[in-house]
């Protein structure tokens, strides 16, 4: 059938635009707009003593000057901590331009406004700001320690502390035949899209209301957000995310302080405001990830069984806590990925530091939890000798297990039970794909040749598509046009296409026929937002749902005017038709005519629809009670929790024996989201994820001095990766539905990032032959290390 | 990230261009492929009053070679070197260096006598200008008559960053001489990613005699000194083919005649380290691409 476009490997439309460079980013809007620029402290601590912006008042075009005491009361109150938790018992946000306090480099101190960017920024090198030194404290260990609080009221600079625990692991390892202790380091990266946060708002005076466009991954969170601050009706607050150039979990936060700031001062000033990040404000004023400390302890039996495992760590979350403490839950939640843990201990500290606060980056702390578990089973295989892909084997959660309760209580608030997957099944097919048996031969053929190889794999499960719910609206136009619209918003993931393929395969329409509006309030006002992998098992089930309406409807008033059994009826190419009978058809845009008693003759299809209308009986209304007119539906779907899914990695690498560099040789990738709605764009999720992966494993990381400088605040210095460091990627999917949803698919979007850093190291330690506890590793890093291991051994 | 307020200057000829220079003096800076300045302005770390662009200077956009010497102007892009085949047969060294500048959209825009008048000690050209004896020209004008001065590697660069040029200069200008048959070089260097400033790179120029000896080496390096610094390895490989160099005094040579410094990416001995074995990579390479080399050893 032409419409089963589900599954199908189905070119994404919004390529040709993308990639002509057609794409309507925030930038590309408000030519005319006024500019916004911050001033932004030098200070990772500090206190504000003073604001002199006489020097910027003769700056020619200048517009205005905003200082703290400038905001209105809403507005100067501090920014809202997104998602409260109990453990989280001190949670700190910043305001929305700092009050008297600054506690990274970065952080907004005033807000000029300018006729253009040029002279905000002339004028914003004017404005003279004296601050009061505070001693700044810089990673774990400096917060630990606690010598200086970032803030005077947390005691400790702990935010939070959190203990789950499944059986009692202490005892388990103190029983245990075999112990391993040993502890990790994973340094920060961050999310770095191509385009930055940008902010344009325009503000209609007459009709008291306000239109802001904002590159977010959230529309609705950032409407609500600005309606409540700045006290406006939310029916007169339309937010709209344009084309956005990548958001990889930084824009899911909201509202930013310009998300609030931008919006009030176009209504102040009576005039359109733009605000367009530059990338080096995105460095040290976007939000970050990563950075953990692990402490692990581990006990297991002869066959390398995990009898306990007991972990602790640290996680820093810089300055504030404006998104909760998501992160180190999901370290924590995530980190057993396939395997049985019979006993488990997990506890953490999430700590202040003067740095960029901490929210979730692709993968959202998975890659951490991944590291550690991964880590620890590699270490148990070395001690006792085994191969590191039995003592998976002997340790995974068995397909017949399933659903699987891992006994402690995930992101989403609800227990974490894996829904499905076959993880022996998946580990058979990676060692498969990268030939794991065969590797000895390769390895001893390159080092015949004086190449050193190694090998190493790394396993995740990651729970997708947390609710609580999205919605999808499906309208069938009387021009036959199937308008679909959703409230969530889209980064360059491919939500036209797929989304398009659900109704396209629902509704039995040509995929022409099906266009897709994400995004944007106007068109769908109760949304979530797109992170934690969901947009396609949220909205893509909400879609398919409405769809289905849609199509009952959609069959029913074809039936009634054809005079034929419901039941009896199908949808192919856009008609309506009687089964086995294909002259009983009426076309689907004469369907929507026919669904709408008000039957204006604007169009032919109005015209020809009139000759299947029924007389209407006299004494009922034109619209029975509880039906609409029009040929649409609006539905949610609202899970009873994630749905898992799961993958598995297996990398090649080979290191200079010379230069201690390391190259990827080969990279591949099993991965099981359920039912694929379209094998080609999981592809491209899973790519995109595999160079995020690389990028933290052998580049990225945030160079903070004890200054609380971020020194390597630009592209030049953060060594984001090119296309020439990006291995080629080779895949497999296994699909194991889930029973979870309509559709069984599970979320693709952040998997290829998460295990990197664990296989990476895998192989690396592979080759090296000692262990890898930190990540990333630069090649100066492994030239220390060998050196390191090199005098140990000499010694 | 948006420059300061400056004044635009685009004379069309370089007598214009040396008349608007000598008037601004040191309020002036050159805009040739701003693949430097550019981000510096809009970093806002550099102010000149007055940027002058020599881009539409159309007799600055040569690439001569002539029979002692490839001489390059100012706005000859590294992309138009780099394919230049008649260049790259009087002087290899100049196209196995340029392709490990930078992005081909970066060489597209950028000039190979900017990237020297910018003394970074990272540019892969200023030990191409320094291994083989090459000068740049620098000219001004005063009263309307122009003066010239031609000044090697070791007089031009001072410091990072720093260089002989004085204020009202241009430089007009290099020369790197022809590559006698005999000889030959290489370029070998270690970047974190592909196309990034190389955290040590090694130029090399070893010269075979007709037996097949090695009669001369030496050798240039960029990102472990504060200016690029030739080292002559003659006396320790000279007198025995390259099969039976002693590499490893080479490489000790020049780790002992670097400096380099740490900084985000490297440390100081990681660098001094590469110094090493880039300088054994080099040298080898090189030596195989005499026309003196050995038939057996040529891949080696």
């Amino acid at each position: 059938m032409t419409t089963q476009l589900f599954g199908q490997p189905v070119e994404r439309r919004e390529d040709p635009r993308l990639l002509r460079g057609e794409g309507r980013y925030v930038d590309d809007l408000g030519r005319s707009a006024a500019a916004a620029a911050f001033v932004r402290s030098p200070h990772a601590h500090a206190r504000v003593l003073d604001v002199d912006v006489t020097g910027a008042l003769n700056v020619d075009g200048l517009l205005a000057v905003y200082t703290f005491e400038d905001l209105p009361e809403r507005v100067a109150q501090p920014l809202p901590l997104l998602i409260p938790h109990p453990a989280l018992t001190h949670p700190r946000t910043q305001y929305a331009l700092a009050r008297d306090e600054i506690n990274h480099v970065g952080e907004a101190v005033v807000m000029v406004v300018a006729t253009d960017r040029y002279r905000a920024e002339d004028a914003a090198e004017r404005v003279a700001v004296t601050y009061e030194p505070l001693a700044p404290v810089v990673g774990l260990e400096q917060s630990e320690a606690a010598r200086t609080l970032v803030h005077a009221d947390v005691p400790g600079n702990r935010g939070a502390h959190m203990v789950q625990q499944v059986g009692d692991a202490p005892a388990a390892i103190a029983a245990a035949p075999h112990r391993l202790d040993f502890r990790l380091d994973i340094e920060r990266s961050a999310s770095t899209p191509l385009e930055g946060r940008g902010v344009y708002a325009r503000w209609d005076a007459q009709d008291d209301s306000l239109r802001v466009y904002s590159s977010t991954q959230t529309p609705t969170g950032v409407r609500a957000a600005i309606a409540a601050i700045l006290e406006l009706a939310d029916a007169k607050v339309e937010v709209i995310a344009p084309d956005v150039g990548g958001g990889f979990g930084v824009k899911i936060m909201h509202p930013w302080p310009e998300e609030i700031l931008v919006p009030w001062a176009a209504r102040t000033l009576g005039r359109e405001v733009k605000w367009t990040e530059d990338r080096r404000e995105h460095f040290v004023a976007a939000n970050h990830e990563r950075a953990q400390e692990q402490h692990v302890s581990v006990g297991f039996d002869d066959e390398g069984r995990i009898l306990g495992l007991d972990v602790t760590f640290l996680h820093d979350h810089g300055a504030y806590t404006p998104y909760g403490i998501i992160v180190p839950i999901i370290t924590s939640t995530q980190l057993p990925g396939p395997y049985r843990l019979p006993a488990y201990r997990v506890e953490f500290s999430s700590l202040y530091t003067n740095t960029v606060a901490v929210t979730p980056y692709r993968g959202a702390g998975r890659p951490q939890g991944v590291f550690a578990m991964e880590r620890t089973v590699d270490r148990i295989a070395a001690h006792l000798g085994l191969d590191r892909t039995e003592v998976r084997a002997r340790n995974f959660v068995l397909p017949d297990e399933m659903p699987y309760d891992l006994g402690l209580i995930f992101q989403d608030g609800r227990p974490a039970i894996y829904d499905s997957g076959d993880f022996p099944e998946s580990l058979r097919m990676l060692k498969e794909l990268i030939d794991w048996d065969g590797f000895t031969a390769v390895r001893a053929a390159a080092a015949a040749e004086g190449r050193r190889l190694g090998i190493g794999l790394g396993c995740y499960v990651e729970g997708t598509g947390v609710g609580p719910y999205e919605g999808g609206h499906v309208h069938v136009e009387t021009n036959g046009r199937v308008m679909v619209s959703t409230g969530l918003s889209t980064q360059g993931q491919g939500h036209e296409t797929v989304f398009a393929q659900i109704v396209a395969t629902e509704l039995g329409v040509p995929m022409a026929d099906v266009h897709v509006t994400t995004g944007d309030t106007r068109r769908f006002g109760y949304a979530v937002g797109t992170f934690a992998s969901r947009a396609a098992v949220m909205s893509g089930n909400a879609i398919a749902l409405a769809a289905r309406s849609v199509r009952a409807k959609a069959v029913k008033v074809a039936a009634d005017a054809l005079e034929a059994n419901p039941d009896d009826m199908e949808i192919v190419d856009g008609v309506v038709r009687v089964k086995g009978s294909p002259a009983d058809a009426i076309p689907l845009r004469q369907v929507a005519v026919l669904s709408n008693p008000l039957r204006y003759s604007f169009s032919e299809e109005a015209k020809a629809a009139t000759q299947f209308a029924a007389p209407a009986d006299p004494d009922e209304p034109p619209i029975p009670r509880g039906e609409a007119p029009g040929l649409e539906s609006r539905d949610y779907y609202s899970p009873i929790r994630s749905t898992f899914a799961n993958g598995m990695h297996a990398v090649i690498v080979e290191v200079d024996p010379d230069t201690a560099e390391v190259k990827v040789l080969r990279y591949a990738v099993v991965h099981d989201c359920g039912n694929l709605i379209n094998p080609r764009i999981v592809e491209g999720q899973i790519h995109g994820g595999v160079a995020q992966g690389v990028a933290g494993a052998l580049y990225e990381r945030m160079a903070y001095d004890e200054h609380g400088q971020l020194l390597n605040a630009s592209f030049m210095d953060f060594l984001m990766p090119y296309a020439t460091e990006v291995p080629r990627i080779e895949t497999a999917h296994l699909q194991t539905p889930s029973p979870l949803n309509p559709l069984g698919i599970k979320g693709a979007g952040e998997a290829g990032v998460i295990p990197g850093a664990a296989a990476i190291a895998a192989a690396i330690e592979d080759a090296e032959g000692y262990p890898i506890m930190r990540m990333p590793l630069s090649p100066d890093d492994l030239f220390r290390l060998r050196r390191e291991h090199a005098e140990e051994a000499a010694s | 990230m948006k420059p300061p307020p400056f004044t635009y200057h685009a004379p069309a000829t370089l007598a214009e261009t040396l008349e608007v220079l000598a008037e601004l003096g040191e309020d002036a800076k050159v805009l040739a492929g701003g693949q430097s300045l550019i981000p510096l302005l809009n970093m806002r770390l550099a102010a000149p009053a007055h940027l002058v662009d020599v881009n539409g200077v159309s007799e600055l956009d040569v690439v001569d070679v002539g029979p002692d010497e490839v001489r390059v102007g100012a706005i000859a892009r590294h992309a138009r070197i780099e394919r230049d085949d008649g260049a790259a047969a009087a002087c290899p060294l100049l196209r196995q260096a340029l392709r490990l500048v930078a992005h081909a959209v970066i060489r597209n825009r950028g000039t190979t006598c900017g990237s020297l008048a910018h003394a970074d000690p990272a540019g892969e050209m200023t030990a191409v200008l320094a291994v083989l004896g090459g000068t740049v020209r620098l000219a001004s004008a005063a009263a309307g008559r122009v003066t010239r001065r031609d000044l090697t590697a070791g007089k031009f660069f001072v410091a990072p960053l720093e260089s002989s040029l004085r204020p009202g200069e241009l430089l007009e200008s290099a020369g790197f001489p022809r590559t006698p048959a005999s000889t030959g070089t290489a370029f070998a260097e270690v970047a974190r990613r592909h196309g990034d400033y190389a955290l040590c790179g090694i130029a090399a120029l070893v010269d075979l005699d007709a037996g097949g000896e090695i009669a001369s080496a030496r050798v240039g390096t960029i990102s472990v000194t504060p200016t690029p610094l030739v080292v002559d390895l003659t006396d320790v490989l000279a007198g025995v083919p390259p099969a039976r160099a002693d590499l490893a005094a080479a490489r000790e040579k020049v780790m002992a005649h670097v400096d380099p410094e740490a900084d985000l990416h490297a440390s100081a001995a990681y660098r001094r380290h590469l110094a090493g074995v880039l300088t054994e990579r080099a040298v080898r390479q090189a030596a195989a691409r005499s026309a003196h080399a050995p038939a057996e050893r040529g891949a080696a």
